[in-house]
């Protein structure tokens, strides 16, 4: 089975966002940038298909600036075969997203695609939904578990109070949530293997897809900001202030 | 301009983020809401007494029973041209459903939005709330789903009309096999009232009896941080924070919690913060509306006992 993974470059989850005061964005000028943390969790499941023989194939795929190529660098270290990078300084909407993915996907003919259930950048969680539908295939999204069953996937979903088990056809789209399992971190001898893996560079202009965005974004600006409240110095203090002033308990 | 709502219910009552994603249709124009479902009269009933709602447009049939994105992306589908907004509550199952019916639509969704500014123009969270952004779009549909807690629910008032739709078939791509919901008499973390959370202050996950003897006086969810889960203390769906689940609940009381930037991500809209730690320096304490300096192995069970006075 061939399988294949996509992985953003964003932000580092540890990093404090910071609004840029002409509130055109957010600051992204010497700020870590890592590998989205889902995709992580998508990239380790597919080696672990990979590992275990499910997969015989597994590629990363990233779409994004030059410096993308590091995103997809770490996959490959983590134990991808080879990667193919859709290279472009424009911020691409989940929906050409998607449609970039279904051009590879034409060509590459992956049986699996797994990527995260969202980005925590633009926290749009639709990219795997959105390329399920273009190709007219089955989703398995927020999964916390997937199983190969005859013909087909079983897959475990966290939903709003609980799991979900469905059976889904393949070829599919999975979309990973966080227990699915824990990546793991790249050893120094794979990651100097994976400088010699092939990277395929190609633009979305090469795969003939109109990524114009349909979003303008007219500002960003800060939350409205919250403002240190007291110290109490006990917790009857505490209670009572809860009681009487806030009023959250009864 | 007429908007479509479509309801995450259980074919018995709506989910609650309904309500609120009515209110937000209501800003728009008017209001239809579409019920898919199996013996989904009672959703439909309630959906027609909400304030705000001109019509219920219910699609009862055997394939709607559970509610897969495969099916009911071609239902909507079917009457989508009706419409210039399908909104959807941010809930697993509007994330799961909205993008599928979007890119069929050819239009590119507006995930989670907290405000409404005009008919081509929202609001909507990003960075984890961390940064508020404020999008206009370009496309002649829109696909949207609305955060629940940015916005009031809808009230009972007047019925309105229900009106059977046909089903638009099943495309077999998909089975439902089972749930298995958690059985617990606590809230869950989404939905909770009030949470009591624990970090990597807690030292072990025997210690979150601590926080589920005080959940249990005050009707609340327990959560934890990520540094938490990392050390074992207790699973990732506990999680708050920018990896883990976004709440905002009444009331938050951290414990133990120092306030990485990834566990204030999930939790700082909550109306009303109280931080218990050891460490007065704790960065939880510069967004506590009510901070306490101590050690928690005495401040937890001294709260349980001053609670059940």
């Amino acid at each position: 089975m061939k399988v294949l993974v996509a992985v953003k470059r964003v932000i580092d989850y540890n990093v404090k966002i910071r609004v840029k005061s002409d509130e055109t964005g957010v600051e992204t000028a010497n700020v870590k940038m890592s590998m989205n943390p889902f995709d992580e969790i998508a990239v380790e499941e597919g080696v672990q298909m990979r590992e275990a023989g499910t997969a015989d194939e597994l590629i990363a795929l990233s779409i994004g600036p030059q410096q993308a190529q590091e995103t997809i660098r770490t996959a490959l270290a983590m134990g991808a075969d080879r990667g193919i990078h859709i290279q472009t300084d424009e911020e691409i909407e989940p929906l050409a997203v998607a449609k970039l993915m279904k051009a590879i996907v034409d060509k590459e003919s992956p049986d699996l695609i797994i990527v995260g259930k969202q980005a925590i950048d633009d926290d749009s969680n639709q990219t795997g939904q959105m390329l399920a539908a273009l190709l007219d295939w089955p989703q398995a999204t927020f999964a916390s578990k997937i199983e190969m069953a005859d013909g087909g996937m079983t897959v475990v979903r966290e939903i709003d109070g609980g799991l979900e088990t469905i059976n889904v056809n393949l070829p599919a789209v999975v979309t990973t949530d966080l227990r699915l399992n824990t990546p793991r971190y790249a050893s120094l001898p794979n990651i100097m293997k994976a400088k010699k893996k092939p990277i395929d560079a190609m633009s979305p202009a090469d795969l003939g897809i109109d990524v114009s965005p349909r979003l303008t974004t007219l500002k960003v600006v800060d939350p409205p900001k919250r403002e240190a409240g007291v110290i109490v110095e006990s917790v009857e203090e505490l209670v009572d202030k809860l009681r009487n002033e806030a009023k959250v308990i009864s | 301009m007429t908007v479509l709502v479509i309801a995450d219910h259980d074919n018995s009552a709506l989910k609650g983020a309904v309500m609120n994603t009515v209110t937000a249709a209501s800003a728009l124009g008017d209001v239809h809401v579409l019920i898919a479902g199996k013996d989904c009269n009672a959703a439909a009933e309630q959906a027609a007494a909400l304030t705000g709602v001109g019509k219920v447009l219910m699609a009862d049939a055997d394939i709607y029973a559970h509610a897969l994105a495969e099916t009911i992306t071609p239902l909507v589908l079917s009457i989508a041209g009706d419409y210039s907004h399908i909104l959807l509550p941010a809930t697993t199952f509007g994330k799961n459903a909205a993008p599928r019916i979007a890119a069929l639509l050819d239009t590119q969704q507006l995930s989670d939005i907290s405000g409404v500014v005009d008919a081509d123009t929202f609001e909507r969270p990003i960075y984890a709330g961390n940064a508020i952004a404020t999008v206009k779009s370009a496309d002649p549909v829109k696909v949207i789903t609305v955060r629940g807690t940015a916005f009031d629910a809808a009230q009972p008032g007047e019925s309105a009309e229900i009106s059977a739709i046909n089903d638009a078939g099943d495309p077999g791509l998909s089975r439902f096999i089972g749930t298995e919901l958690t059985k617990s008499d606590r809230p869950e973390l989404t939905a909770a009232k009030v949470i009591i959370s624990g970090g990597r202050g807690m030292q072990s996950g025997d210690n979150f009896v601590l926080l589920e003897k005080v959940a249990d006086i005050l009707g609340a969810a327990v959560g934890a941080s990520r540094a938490a889960v990392d050390s074992g203390f207790v699973s990732n769906d506990y999680q708050v924070g920018q990896t883990g689940k976004i709440v905002a609940p009444e009331l938050y009381i951290a414990v133990g919690i120092s306030g990485a930037i990834q566990h204030l991500a999930g939790m700082k809209d909550s109306k009303v913060i109280v931080a218990i730690n050891k460490d007065e320096e704790a960065p939880i304490f510069q967004i506590a509306d009510y901070g306490l300096v101590a050690d928690l192995f005495t401040a937890v069970p001294a709260l349980e006992a001053e609670l059940n006075k």
